[in-house]
Order: structure tokens, then C-alpha cells, then sequence
């Protein structure tokens, strides 16, 4: 069968945008981070940390991380359907209301226009721009998969149309909202109902948006590096069926011991527990495909992406469960065990498939082999050791905070003010900002070997007349 | 078959998530701010103190403040009692946080004088030494919009009088933010501990634990009473204090009501026995 020439041009251009706002993302990230032990670089009133951080969030979540998302389910989807996008045009206009819907947030999370709902503090307009932006996305999705010339929809596709309808359901419920002015909303719901809402959203937000899409790209991009098929398919439908199944039962495990209903409490922290079962079924089909393999971790940097990421994955899905369960609960939550926890998902897990996927497919729609792979693989290094540091510390001072919290004298008073225990703080803030740091320079030297690779690059022998012919 | 039918695979997929989307999000709502957990005593927001939140809001305190205490002992101890559901019911967005960059904010209303807090927002070291919170002293220089908070109020269905709106154009913004942090957690009456038996000073004439409770002493009082027990615009002159121990002790123990002074229980009576000491021994010299 010929294959049809697909639109690489919308992934370039996705990829590119990507790539300049998680360089956003981080530097803001840096400069938060400092901001933690430096109060004077509070610059009132745009430039405080209580602006800055939404900043970073909406940055690395929705530019970085979804603006990548955008880039691999358009790159996969023709290839995997055998079919050109549905639309262009369709495509082209995503491209710019996506970045128009970032500028956007990042200047009115400035200006102090923010829900405060975390992760969905964009205010009304801008709802409404997301929402046109990821029915573009899904209309374009669905019927490209609808026109496919390939009967069988493979593993990626079904996380594909898992997120884009669990991410269509859980924002238009939480962005709930009344508008007074252009500018300012208040919530449809109130309290403890508004509390169980944002974090049904908030939680299930990192699956449908943080988990499907990397799975998407794992399933697909690891046996396109590997060259050998995934281990198990029975395993992989298991894994996805139950994984969609559970995980919206889990929300209010970031609500534990709050006055949220004991009993969603508790259905929370026992699926959360569950969830290891389908989150640990994706590590084992990805390590088992390896098999015989193995030597790839050596020659073949893609393979050393992939499977770190996997490898973060699996240890987030083992440490949220653990972070879920009431008394431990009771014990890390509100500390920097938090924050650290979120970071290795992102830092380790989303990020190293997102690499690994622009690795992938910058020789197929530019038609030039990387420029540098040993940069690629100091690249490598860098963000791993540099989430390391980040993380790691924090976990101790989590550790250490949460034991000064609820120590108590002989006679049963506490035995630190929350003074004394946040100086002890400090220290691990400072590691912290220098692990950024260290993720920074790995992500600016993987910026100019792909700046390079575009500029000069030795030709392809993989893509060359493919890519001439719009068939890469 | 599913795998060869992308309505159908759609179809299933929104079937799966909404199972456990209508047991633990929807389901909900028929106990939540229903009679089933409504408090008589808590009151919607003057438009002050809405303004004020909404100011909060606006500037993030969420990202390091959280509202919500847990019934644990240790977070009972420090922060007072634990939330209860109905305190909530006017909270649009509700604003719980999820992270303890600083302390919880949830019974802070009546805990320091106004005082303290234009004083701490404004420069939270010159209270809170070492504190890394962002200083807010521009809040005074930006005058509020009466016009645009009777529409907020209208919109949140809160009742306010005409004089309160008047009110509003001699107001800033950190007026507002004081005003709500000092609403905040007082819907439920505070409970005091209560001392049985008789209270007696261990360290009575006991020089040696001087050095411990003048450290004691800077720690916690100094920022208000002054490191010489001067007094400040916040708190009195203690140098002369007239006072039985066990009164001192109690004072202490319990703080004043309505933003009077906080209360120390918490610290222990070890240490307050020594910050009695070393208060009292100042009147001695």
C-alpha cells in the first residue's frame, strides 16, 4: 500500500511551540523557586510568588506538556490510521488559538486574573477559548481515526480517545463558573462541594491529560525505537480498560481528613491503592518488551528515554497510592514531599517520553539525522540527575518538616512553633533551585542540538525522499 | 471488536469514566451544604471582607496557605479546632490549598490585632523574623472599586447595606484583606482550654531559667511587646506588669478574645512558666 502524504508541517510547528514554553515553564519554575528563599525578589505586584507559581504550573502543564501532547497525537494519529489529518486547516487554526490561549494565560495569571483552582485558574474567557481549542483537537482526532485505512485502532489511539473525552468532561464541569466581569468569576459550586469538584478534576486531570497521552506515546514509540512489537496486547487492554475504569474514583485522596464525606474518602484511598495494579501493567508490558533488548539501553539513546520515563512512572504510581493512604497522609501532606512527588512526574515521567518522542520524529519530518547524539545523550544525564537532586532532597525535608509538625513534649504540647520548622526549609530550597538549574542546562543544550540538526544536520537516510515527497 | 469501532470505543470509554465520576463527584452534593451539615452561626461575607478575598485570590495566598484543619492532635494544638463543612457554604472558590509554605490560615480571624497584620503584611519580617513571605505594604496605596463589589456581592447573593458599600470608598486594600482574614474561622465559637486545679510557678525566684525565657520571650512576644518589653503601637509596655503568676500564666495560656493577643497554650506550661518567670522578674529590677 502507498503511503500518504502526511502533514508534518503542523507537527513542526507544535513541537516548536512546545518547546519554547516549557523553556518558559522552567525559567519561571527557577525564579519561583528562588523567590522561596529570597523574598526581596517579590517584585509587587505582577512578579510575586503567588502569581509566578500559576505561571509555572500553566506553563509546564498546558504549553509544555499539552502542546507537546498536541504535536505527538497529530504525528501518530496519520501514521497509525494510514490517512493525512482530516484537516489542514483545522489543524493550523488549533496551532494558533493554542498559543493564543497561552499568551494569554500567561499575561492575565500576571495581571491577578486567576480562579485559584489549581491547574484550572484560567479565568472565564479563556475557558472558553480552551474549550473551542480541544474540540478543534478532538473533532480533527475522531475523524481522522473515523477515515483511517488501517481496521485495527492500535493501543496509542484508544489512550488518545480516552484523553480527549475524559479531558472534555472533567474541565467543562470544574470551569463551572458565574461571571461579574470580563475578568473575575466566582465558582458554580461552594466549599466542600467545590473542593471534592476541583480535585475529582485535579486528579484526574494528570490521567486523562498526564497519563493516556505519554501511554499513547510510550505504546507507540518504544517499539518504533526497539523495532520489536509491545510483549502483550491482552496485557495492554487490561491495563487500559481498568486504568480508565479506577481512576476517577480517586480524586478526594487529596482531600483526606478534610470535611469532605468520610466515605469519598475512603473509596479514594482504596482505588488509589487498586491503581497500582493497571499503573504497574504498563511498566511490565513496557520492561517485558524489552526483553533481549536490553543492550538498546547502551546503543540507542531514544531507548534510554523511554524507559526512564517508564521506569518514573512506575515509581510515581507506586508513591501516590503509598501518599493516598490516610495515615501517611495525615503524616507528608501540605509538606515538600508534595511538590517533589509532582516533579519526578513531570520532570522524570512526561517530559522523558516527550523527549524522547521530538527525538524520534525531528529526522522523520525534517528529513536530517540529530546532529549530535552524544549532546542527546548529555541531554539524558542532565535531566535525570537534575530531577534527582530536585526531588530527592525534598522528600527528606518533607520528612523532616512533617516529624517537627507533630512533635510533641512530655506533657503533650507542641514541640516546635511553624516558624522553627519552616527555617529548616531552607537549606533543601536552595538544593532544589540548583537541581532546576541543573534541568535548565539539559534542556537548553537538547534546544540547540535541535536547532543545529534543523540547520545542519547530515541528511537522513531514513526520511530523505520520503520527507521530499511529504511521505515521512 | 471495540478495537475496530471508534463511536462504540467512545461510547465505553465515557461509560467507564462516569461510573466513578457519579459515585464520588456528583453523589456528593445530596449531603454537602444541604441541613445535613449547616452551622447557624456562620455568616455570609460583609463586602469588605468578600473584597479581601477576592484579593487573596487574586494574588495567589492559596499557593502557600492552606484552609482546612484536620482533626489531629498536633493540628488541633496548633491551629485550633478542626473545619467543619458547614463553615464553608459561602466559599466561592473554596481556597483549602494543598501546601504549608506558611501556617494555615483557617482560624486566624481574632487570633492578633488588626494591627499586627497591617504591620505584618506590609513587612513580615519586622513580626516574623526569617518568614520568606512576599511583603504586601502596596496594598495600602490601591484604593477599592465600590461599584464593581455591590455587583460581586449581587452575583454571590450576600446581603450588605448601603453604608457598607459607602463605606468601601474610604477604604484600601488592606483594609480588606485584614478584614477577611479576621472573619476567617470565627463562624464556629473558639474553644478554650481550661485549667483545673491550682497554678503554681515552678520557677518562682529560679534566676536560672532566665536565659530561657528571655529567648523564650523574643521568640514569641518580642515582636509585639518589644525585645525590652517597651510595648509598640501593637501590643502595651509589660516592663512594669503588676500581675499574680497564675494570672499571668492564664493570660497567656488563653491569649485576649477578638484579636486581643493569641493564645501560647500550645508552647506548654514549661515554657510559659518561664516566660512568666523571666516577664515577672523584669518588674523585680
Amino acid at each position: 500500500m502507498e503511503t500518504p502524504a502526511y502533514n508534518t508541517a503542523i507537527v513542526k510547528s507544535f513541537v516548536n511551540w512546545s518547546i519554547l514554553w516549557g523553556l518558559v515553564a522552567i525559567l519561571v519554575g527557577v525564579i519561583a523557586s528562588l523567590q522561596m528563599v529570597l523574598p526581596e525578589l517579590n517584585f509587587a505586584p505582577y512578579l510575586t510568588f503567588g502569581r509566578l507559581r500559576p505561571l509555572h504550573t500553566n506553563a509546564g502543564l498546558y504549553g509544555w506538556g499539552v502542546g507537546t501532547i498536541f504535536a505527538m497525537f497529530l504525528y501518530i494519529v496519520q501514521r497509525l490510521c494510514k490517512v493525512r489529518l482530516w484537516s489542514d486547516k483545522l489543524a493550523t487554526f488549533q496551532l494558533w488559538l493554542f498559543n493564543a490561549t497561552i499568551i494569554g494565560a500567561a499575561v492575565t495569571l500576571l495581571l491577578g486574573y486567576t480562579t485559584s483552582k489549581e491547574y484550572s485558574e484560567l479565568e472565564w474567557p479563556l475557558d472558553v477559548l480552551v474549550v473551542v481549542l480541544w474540540v478543534a483537537f478532538a473533532i480533527n482526532i475522531i475523524m481522522t481515526i473515523m477515515k483511517r485505512r488501517e481496521e485495527q485502532m492500535y493501543i496509542s489511539l484508544w489512550y488518545m480517545l480516552a484523553s480527549i473525552i475524559g479531558v472534555a468532561v472533567l474541565y467543562l464541569v470544574n470551569s463551572a463558573e458565574v461571571p461579574v466581569s470580563l475578568f473575575k468569576s466566582y465558582s458554580a459550586f461552594a466549599g466542600t462541594n467545590d473542593a471534592n469538584v476541583e480535585w475529582w478534576f485535579g486528579h484526574n486531570a494528570v490521567a486523562m491529560a498526564f497519563t493516556a497521552p505519554p501511554l499513547a506515546m510510550f505504546y507507540y514509540f518504544l517499539p518504533k525505537s526497539t523495532g520489536v512489537p509491545i510483549y502483550s496486547h491482552r496485557l495492554s487492554i487490561i491495563s487500559f480498560w481498568s486504568l480508565v475504569f479506577m481512576y476517577l474514583w480517586t480524586g478526594a485522596h487529596h482531600l483526606l481528613w478534610t470535611p469532605v464525606p468520610d466515605w469519598v474518602q475512603t473509596l479514594a484511598m482504596a482505588f488509589s491503592v487498586m491503581l497500582i495494579a493497571p499503573s504497574w501493567g504498563s511498566v511490565f508490558n513496557g520492561y517485558l518488551s524489552m526483553r533481549g533488548q536490553w543492550h538498546q539501553m547502551k546503543e540507542n539513546y531514544l531507548v534510554k528515554f523511554l524507559i526512564l520515563g517508564i521506569t518514573f512512572y512506575g515509581l510515581q504510581t507506586l508513591q501516590g497510592p503509598m501518599q493516598a493512604i490516610r495515615s501517611f497522609s495525615a503524616f507528608i501532606h501540605y509538606t515538600d514531599w508534595i511538590p517533589a512527588h509532582i516533579h519526578m512526574g513531570t520532570m522524570g515521567w512526561v517530559s522523558m517520553i516527550g523527549f524522547a518522542g521530538i527525538y524520534y520524529l525531528i529526522p522523520r519530518v525534517y528529513g536530517r539525522e540529530l546532529y549530535s547524539i552524544p549532546l542527546a545523550n548529555l541531554h539524558f544525564w542532565l535531566i535525570l540527575i537534575g530531577q534527582l537532586i530536585w526531588t530527592v532532597p525534598l522528600w527528606v525535608a518533607g520528612v523532616l518538616q512533617a516529624g517537627m509538625w507533630h512533635a510533641t513534649n512530655a506533657d503533650g504540647s507542641l514541640a516546635y512553633s511553624f516558624m522553627e520548622t519552616m527555617i529548616e526549609m531552607y537549606p533543601y530550597w536552595w538544593v532544589r533551585t540548583f537541581g532546576g538549574v541543573v534541568y535548565m542546562l539539559g534542556v537548553i543544550l537538547f534546544i540547540y542540538n535541535l536547532f543545529k540538526t534543523t540547520r545542519a544536520g547530515e541528511p537522513s537516510p531514513i526520511s530523505e525522499i520520503a520527507v521530499a515527497q511529504g511521505r515521512a | 471488536m471495540w478495537e475496530k469501532k471508534p463511536i462504540l470505543f467512545l461510547i465505553l470509554a465515557t461509560a467507564a469514566i462516569l461510573v466513578g465520576t457519579t459515585i464520588t463527584m456528583i453523589l456528593p452534593f445530596a449531603w454537602v451544604n444541604t441541613d445535613a451539615d449547616r452551622i447557624e452561626t456562620v455568616t455570609p461575607y460583609s463586602p469588605l471582607e468578600q473584597e479581601g478575598r477576592d484579593i487573596y485570590i487574586r494574588d495567589g495566598c492559596n499557593n502557600c496557605h492552606t484552609q482546612t484543619i484536620r482533626p489531629l492532635v498536633t493540628e488541633v494544638l496548633r491551629y485550633g479546632e478542626y473545619s467543619k463543612s458547614g463553615e464553608f457554604v459561602y466559599d466561592r472558590p473554596f481556597l483549602w490549598g494543598s501546601k504549608r509554605t506558611g501556617p494555615d490560615l483557617a482560624r486566624v480571624g481574632g487570633k492578633y490585632p488588626d494591627a499586627w497584620h497591617y504591620k505584618h503584611m506590609a513587612a513580615p519580617r519586622s513580626m516574623v523574623p526569617r518568614s520568606n513571605m512576599p511583603d504586601y505594604g502596596w496594598y495600602r496605596d490601591n484604593p477599592l472599586d465600590p461599584d464593581m463589589i455591590r455587583r460581586k456581592m449581587d452575583v454571590l447573593g450576600f446581603p450588605y447595606t448601603e453604608e457598607q458599600i459607602s463605606d468601601l470608598a474610604k477604604r484600601n486594600e488592606m483594609d480588606a484583606i485584614v478584614a477577611y482574614l479576621q472573619k476567617l474561622g470565627t463562624g464556629i465559637a473558639k474553644t478554650e482550654a481550661v485549667i483545673v486545679g491550682e497554678l503554681h510557678n515552678p520557677y518562682q525566684n529560679d534566676s536560672s531559667v532566665l536565659a530561657d525565657g528571655k529567648a523564650l520571650f523574643a521568640q514569641h512576644c518580642a515582636a509585639c511587646h518589644g525585645d525590652n518589653l517597651e510595648g509598640s503601637d501593637i501590643a502595651p509596655d509589660i516592663s512594669d506588669l503588676d500581675m499574680p503568676d497564675a494570672d499571668l500564666y492564664q493570660l497567656i495560656f488563653n491569649g485576649l478574645p477578638d484579636g486581643g493577643m493569641p493564645g501560647f497554650s500550645a508552647i506548654g506550661s514549661e515554657r510559659l512558666w518561664k516566660i512568666v518567670t523571666f516577664i515577672k522578674h523584669q518588674k523585680a529590677h
